[in-house]
C-alpha cells in the first residue's frame, strides 16, 4: 500500500514538473522577477505540512514537535504574505505606466 | 463525501490555481489576475488543511500565521526594488528552514510511525531544505554586501564538500536503518554546513544564477515534504516552483555563456587578468554633457542600454525624465535589456517599471539587436560586459556570450565612472571605436544634467 502511494506521488510529481516546465517557458522575460517572487510565495505551501505537525500528541497539549511546526508556520507565512504582496506591488508598477503616459500626453 | 475525498479535491483545485498563477505571468495584463489566483489557491489549501487536521492546536497555528503574515506584508510594502534579490534570497531561506523544521517535527513526533519509504522521503526533504536554508542565507549576505561578494576559494574545497556529502548520506542511512533521531539531526547539521560551503566560492557576478538555483531548490524542498506527508498540493506546487527555478537558472547561464557546473565550482573573475596585458595604450574620445545633449536631441532614434550601474547610482527616474523629453521632441526611444542586466532575472525590467518607463519602450535582447544598425545614438549607462564585442572573438573569456550589439549603431555614448573594466575583468573595444564617445561621471548626475541641458 505504502509503495503504491509513493508511486502515485511520483506520478504526480513528474507530471507537475512537465506542467511547470511548459507554463514557465511562456513567461515573458520582463516578468522574471515577479515570477520568482510569486514562486517564493507558492513554495510557502509548506505551511500545509507545518500545520499538520501542530497537533496534540497523547493529550500532551504542547509537544516539541508542535513547537517546531509553529515556527515552520511562522516562516512559511512570511513567504506567503511577503511573496504575494511584493509581486502585486511589482505588477502594479508594470500597470500604472499606461496611465502615466496618458497623463503626460494630456499635459501637453 | 468523506473528509479525505473532500481534501483531495480541494487540494487539486488549489494546485490548479497555482498553475494558473504561473500561467498568468505570460503577459503583464494577465499577471495581476495570476497573482490573485495564487492567493486564492493558497487560501483554499490552508483552509482545507485547517478543516481536515485532527487535534490541531489552534493558537499555535493562528498566532504564527498572523505574526509571519504581518512581517511579510510590511516587508513587501517597504522593500526597495533594488533590494529585491536580497528579499528573494531571504525568502528562499525561509522555505528551506520551514522544510527542515517540518521534517524534524515529523521525526520527533513519538506517535508517528514512519515506513521505510517515508524515512527516505524525510531524509531527502530535510537535507534539501537544510542546504537551501544556509545557501540562501549566504547568498543573501553576499547580495546585501554583508559578507563581501568575493568568491572564497581554498584548496581541497571540492574534496571537503564531497566528504561532507558522503557523511551526510551516511548518517541518513543510519537513520534509515534504525530510526536514530540523533543520526537524523547530525545529518541535518552536515547538510547545513554543506549549504554554506556550496555558495561561498561563487562570486557576486554569478548571483543571478545562484538566486534562480535556490529558487529551484526551495521548490524541491517543498515537494520533498509533500512526499513525506503524501500531500498532492505540496508535491505539485513544489515541482512547479522547482522547474521554474531550473528554467531561470538555465536562461541566466545561457545569457552569461557559463555552464551551471562552472558557476557551481565557482571562483569566476579570479584568473582573467592576463587579458589586460596586451591592451597597450588605446585612445578614446571623451565628451561633455553639452556634446551628448546636442547629439541626442538631433537624433531620430535612441536606444538606451542600462546596466546594474544605473540602479546602483539610482538614475532610473532621471533617465525616465530624459526619455520623456526626447519623446516630446519626436525621437524614438527604446531601452535594450540584456537578461543579466540586474542582479536577478528580470530585475532591470522591474527597476525601469518602478521609474514609470512604459512597458512598450523596454525591449529584450533578441528583439532589439537587429535595430542597432539603423539607430542614431546608443546610450550605454552602467553596463559594460553586455555590450563587449569581444564576445564575438574566439579565444576571449566571454566568447559566445550573447551581447547587445551596440557597436553597430551610428554613434555610441558610454557613461561610466572611469575606464575600469567590468566584472569579467576584460577591456571593452567598444570604448575605443571612432564613433564612441565616453561620458565620465556618476550616472545620476550626468543624466540629470542632460535633462537640464536638452530643451
Amino acid at each position: 500500500m505504502a509503495e503504491i502511494l509513493t508511486l502515485q506521488n511520483i506520478t504526480i510529481f513528474v507530471l507537475a514538473i512537465f506542467v511547470g516546465y511548459h507554463v514557465v517557458w511562456n513567461v515573458t522575460p520582463a516578468l522574471h522577477t515577479p515570477l520568482m517572487s510569486v514562486t517564493n510565495a507558492i513554495s510557502g505551501i509548506v505551511v500545509v505540512g507545518a500545520i499538520l505537525q501542530v497537533v496534540e500528541i497523547n493529550d500532551n497539549v504542547i509537544s516539541f514537535s508542535s513547537i517546531l511546526g509553529a515556527f515552520a508556520i511562522f516562516f512559511a507565512s512570511i513567504n506567503i504574505f511577503g511573496g504575494f504582496f511584493v509581486t502585486q506591488r511589482m505588477l502594479e508598477m508594470f500597470k500604472k505606466k499606461d496611465k502615466v503616459n496618458k497623463e503626460i500626453k494630456l499635459d501637453d | 463525501m468523506t473528509e479525505q475525498s473532500f481534501s483531495i479535491i480541494a487540494y487539486l483545485v488549489a494546485a490548479i490555481f497555482f498553475i494558473l498563477a504561473l500561467k498568468g505571468l505570460s503577459s503583464p495584463t494577465s499577471a495581476r489576475q495570476g497573482n490573485l489566483f495564487g492567493m486564492i489557491g493558497m487560501t483554499i489549501a490552508v483552509i482545507t488543511t485547517l478543516i481536515i487536521g485532527e487535534n490541531l492546536i489552534a493558537l499555535l497555528i493562528l498566532i504564527p500565521i498572523a505574526l509571519g503574515g504581518a512581517i511579510g506584508f510590511v516587508a513587501a510594502k517597504k522593500v526597495q526594488m533594488t533590494k529585491m534579490p536580497e528579499l528573494v534570497a531571504l525568502m528562499h531561506s525561509f522555505v528551506g528552514l520551514a522544510a527542515v523544521l517540518i521534517a524534524l517535527a515529523a521525526v520527533l513526533n513519538p506517535i508517528e510511525v514512519h515506513t521505510t519509504v517515508q524515512r527516505i522521503e524525510l531524509f531527502i526533504g530535510a537535507f534539501i531544505g537544510a542546504i537551501t536554508f544556509t545557501a540562501s542565507v549566504i547568498a543573501f549576505g553576499k547580495l546585501s554586501g554583508k559578507f563581501g561578494a568575493k568568491a572564497l576559494v581554498f584548496k581541497g574545497q571540492h574534496l571537503l564538500n564531497l566528504i561532507l556529502a558522503i557523511l551526510m548520506i551516511g548518517f541518513g542511512a543510519i537513520y534509515f536503518q534504525n530510526e536514530s533521531i540523533l543520526a537524523f539531526i547530525v545529518m541535518v547539521i552536515f547538510a547545513l554546513i554543506l549549504g554554506v560551503l556550496l555558495i561561498v566560492p561563487i562570486g557576486g557576478a554569478d548571483m543571478p544564477v545562484v538566486v534562480s538555483m535556490l529558487n529551484s531548490y526551495s521548490g524541491w524542498a517543498a515537494a520533498g515534504i509533500g512526499f513525506t506527508l503524501n500531500n498532492s498540493v505540496l508535491i505539485i506546487a513544489g515541482a512547479c516552483v522547482g522547474s521554474s527555478g531550473a528554467i531561470l537558472s538555465y536562461i541566466m547561464c545561457k545569457a552569461m555563456n557559463r555552464s551551471i557546473v562552472s558557476v557551481l565550482l565557482g571562483g569566476f573573475g579570479s584568473d582573467v587578468a592576463e587579458d589586460l596585458a596586451d591592451k597597450g595604450e588605446k585612445n578614446y574620445k571623451s565628451g561633455s554633457v553639452d556634446d551628448v545633449a546636442f547629439l541626442m536631441s538631433n537624433a531620430d532614434s535612441v536606444i538606451i542600454v542600462p546596466g546594474y550601474g544605473l540602479a546602483v547610482a539610482r538614475a532610473q527616474h532621471a533617465l525616465q525624465e530624459l526619455t520623456v523629453k526626447l519623446v516630446e521632441k519626436g525621437i524614438t526611444v527604446k531601452y535594450a535589456i540584456h537578461p543579466v542586466a540586474g542582479r536577478m532575472p528580470g530585475h532591470m525590467n522591474v527597476l525601469l517599471a518602478e521609474a514609470d518607463v512604459p512597458y512598450e519602450q523596454v525591449v529584450e535582447m533578441e528583439d532589439v539587436n537587429s535595430e542597432f544598425p539603423q539607430t542614431d545614438v546608443v546610450l550605454v549607462i552602467g553596463a559594460n560586459d553586455v555590450v563587449n564585442p569581444a564576445a564575438k572573438t574566439p579565444g576571449s573569456p566571454i566568447y559566445g556570450m550573447p551581447i547587445l550589439e551596440a557597436q553597430k549603431a551610428k554613434m555610441i555614448i558610454v557613461n561610466k565612472r572611469s575606464m575600469a573594466p567590468g566584472y569579467a575583468g576584460l577591456d571593452n573595444d567598444l570604448f575605443y571605436m571612432d564613433k564612441t564617445m565616453m561620458l565620465f561621471g556618476d550616472a545620476k548626475n550626468v543624466v540629470e544634467e542632460l535633462v537640464k541641458t536638452i530643451e
